[in-house]
């Protein structure tokens, strides 16, 4: 058992070393250049945020579909108020309102699948278009842009030299770390993702712990909704759609077993970097969108194809 | 068994009928002929797709990709077709079915191997396939087709004529649809692989220690989702008569939510054809009856998603019941 999870660690790192090598060969070395190194640190917040939200529920052997959606309609929230109270309160209200409506999507998701016993995926399927659809009622498809100076500080902002969205992204992680880690929610999660059954009878309340997961998940894609409108400056109902296989696939990279039980939020965090290295890489090579995602998808299917092939088992029997 | 209709069948029945009496009072051109025939003729790719998804969740998976297998299927036929002007409507319905099947193949292939959950697979595959066509064509349209492609969208089973002297009628599409429906009804109900497809959807582990082949049910599964995706996409390009890229991706939710509101439970083990086809038609009479009423196109996403949550929150309670009930016959 401890043999398999040596061997995953190994193929894991070693495919992610074998990505930025490969990717800093194919872009003549512009990859580490101080602009690329930038453009990286200054991106992977949003997408690390996203992946944290992404984590706890996959570490329940769920998974969270609607992440990207709740993110855009909690934006979109939040930038309405920003336009209209375009002072230092609006901005606070803003960022309430914005994490608030996440939680609400968050509440709702854990009642489908805590309380209906809605499998996480159908759930999250659900939620996922009709909170497209509620966003893209309220903006009609519009672009919602122009925010205050006080707002664009979670994206410009710096404390002690390091950007903000960048510690707002740490903070986060050591928070999810720390709660994941060393409190009885936390181990919970990772018992019910080895074994639900077993947990219910050990005296847990799965409900409880089932909700609190979505509502977690929720809280943080609107921490992640925030980061996302204050670096584009706008909000839409359709923005970061494909962050939603990536964050999966951070997911999977990191350690975390999809079928719920095992993964660090350190994993992850290499994960997250690796990640947002090759598509800064990407971006140098002026590879198109589609083929992007295309290699996004080849990457996730290669790893899980060798993964199964060495270890001889990624999940369950 | 004995029950030609199923209870969850009958209520979708009565829903179905009370929209209709609803909308047929807020707008009498409703309940005529001629819009119904239009209703069934424009939901025939959805029906069709939503069959072959139907069959994958009794099988207990979930595919997501096969608006990305039609897409690439259907931009296939149409290079050969327009490019060799192939005027064989024939030869059009022939090539996309084994690229379909080829698809899915892989579909199953990986899921099976990996023993990950097939909405992972499957989402990542809806990224390659659909990806990689779109990088190789740069998304071009197709719209010069042979003649004999043109006039097959033409033909109708019958033809009435309406008091305005134009006429309508049943569209072959409609009729292949039909046939669809009772060749998938057939296969789950009087083909050995039909009840190995439930079996396997309601206990993996008990259908292999029965012996039973688990590639050979999943293999065969995501190949009919295939094989369907493409006779869907060469309808589809026979109705718009072009083809472009982008116009399929984007429906998966529309088909599964059919799917699972004609009550294949996406726990795997139930459900049936005409299940399917009547879940179909009520997302298209809802759909339509918000075009009838006005309502924003961006609100129907909003309604699709809330009968989604219903409907999968109707089998999940049902579910959980048969469950209890099951433990407390063993108790008893």
């Amino acid at each position: 058992m401890l043999k398999d999870k040596n061997y995953q660690s190994v193929i894991l790192g070693s495919t992610l070393i074998f990505l930025v090598i490969l990717m800093t060969i194919l872009t003549g070395g512009k990859l580490l250049q101080v602009d690329s190194l930038q453009a990286i640190a200054f991106q992977i917040p949003l997408l690390g945020v996203l992946t944290l939200a992404q984590m706890t529920p996959m570490l329940t052997g769920g998974i969270d579909l609607s992440i990207i959606s709740t993110a855009n309609l909690s934006g979109i929230l939040a930038a309405m108020v920003l336009i209209h109270i375009p002072s230092v309160y609006g901005t606070l209200l803003a960022i309430m309102v914005g994490v608030a409506t996440a939680m609400a999507v968050g509440i709702l998701n854990g009642i489908l699948i805590a309380f209906l016993y809605i499998t996480p995926i159908i759930a999250t399927l659900a939620t996922m278009i009709l909170i497209k659809g509620v966003a893209l009622a309220i903006t009609k498809g519009y672009i919602i842009s122009g925010f205050p100076d006080s707002f664009s500080f979670i994206s410009n902002g710096e404390i002690l030299g390091i950007p903000m969205p960048f510690i707002i992204f740490i903070a986060f992680a050591l928070f999810l770390s720390v709660i994941l880690s060393k409190t009885t929610f936390g181990i919970s999660v990772y018992m019910i993702g080895s074994n639900p059954t077993a947990t219910a009878f050990s005296g847990l309340n799965n409900k409880k712990i089932l909700f609190n997961v979505y509502l977690l998940s929720g809280f943080l894609a609107g921490i992640a909704s925030l980061i996302m409108i204050s670096r584009f400056n706008a909000a839409q109902a359709a923005y970061g759609e494909s962050y939603l296989l990536l964050t999966v696939l951070a997911c999977v990279l990191g350690g975390i077993n999809p079928a719920g039980g095992f993964g660090k939020v350190s994993g992850l965090l290499v994960a997250v970097v690796v990640l947002q290295t090759v598509s800064i890489g990407f971006n140098l090579l002026r590879l198109s969108s589609h083929l992007t995602d295309a290699l996004w998808g080849i990457i996730l299917l290669v790893i899980v194809v060798i993964n199964r092939a060495i270890t001889g088992k990624w999940i369950g029997n | 068994m004995k029950r030609i209709i199923s209870r969850q069948e009958a209520y979708l029945l009565l829903i179905l009928i009370t929209f209709a009496a609803f909308l047929t009072f807020m707008n009498p051109k409703f309940l005529t002929l001629e819009n119904i025939f239009d209703m069934l003729r424009n939901n025939t790719f959805l029906g069709v797709v939503a069959l072959g998804e139907l069959v994958v969740l009794i099988s207990g998976g979930i595919d997501v990709s096969f608006t990305a297998i039609a897409t690439v299927a259907q931009y296939i036929m149409g290079v050969i077709i327009s490019s060799y002007y192939l005027n064989s409507v024939l030869a059009a319905f022939l090539i996309p079915i084994p690229i379909g099947i080829a698809l899915g193949a892989i579909n199953a292939a990986l899921i099976y191997y990996t023993r990950l959950h097939p909405v992972i697979i499957t989402i990542s595959n809806l990224n390659v396939f659909y990806g990689l066509l779109i990088f190789f064509t740069h998304g071009k349209w197709i719209y010069n087709f042979p003649p004999a492609f043109r006039n097959f969208a033409g033909i109708r089973v019958f033809t009435l004529v309406n008091d305005r002297g134009v006429p309508y009628g049943l569209s072959i599409f409609t009729l292949m649809w039909i046939l669809l429906a009772l060749l998938t009804w057939f296969i789950l109900r009087y083909l050995t692989i039909g009840r190995k497809i439930y079996a396997v959807g309601g206990n993996i582990e008990s259908a292999r220690r029965v012996g039973f082949d688990i590639f050979r049910v999943q293999l065969f599964v995501y190949c009919y989702m295939g094989a369907l995706a493409g006779i869907a996409s060469f309808i589809q390009a026979e109705l718009s008569q072009m083809i472009q890229p982008n116009a399929i991706v984007g429906h998966e939710l529309d088909v599964l939510a059919a799917a699972i509101l004609g009550g294949a439970s996406i726990f795997g083990g139930s459900g049936s054809a005409l299940g399917a086809v009547l879940g179909v038609l009520l997302i298209a009479i809802i759909k339509n009856g918000l075009i009838l009423m006005k309502i924003s196109a961006y609100w129907q996403q909003v309604f699709v998603g809330i009968v989604i949550a219903i409907a999968a929150g109707i089998t999940a309670y049902q579910y959980q019941l048969r469950r209890k009930r099951s433990r407390r016959d063993a108790k008893g």
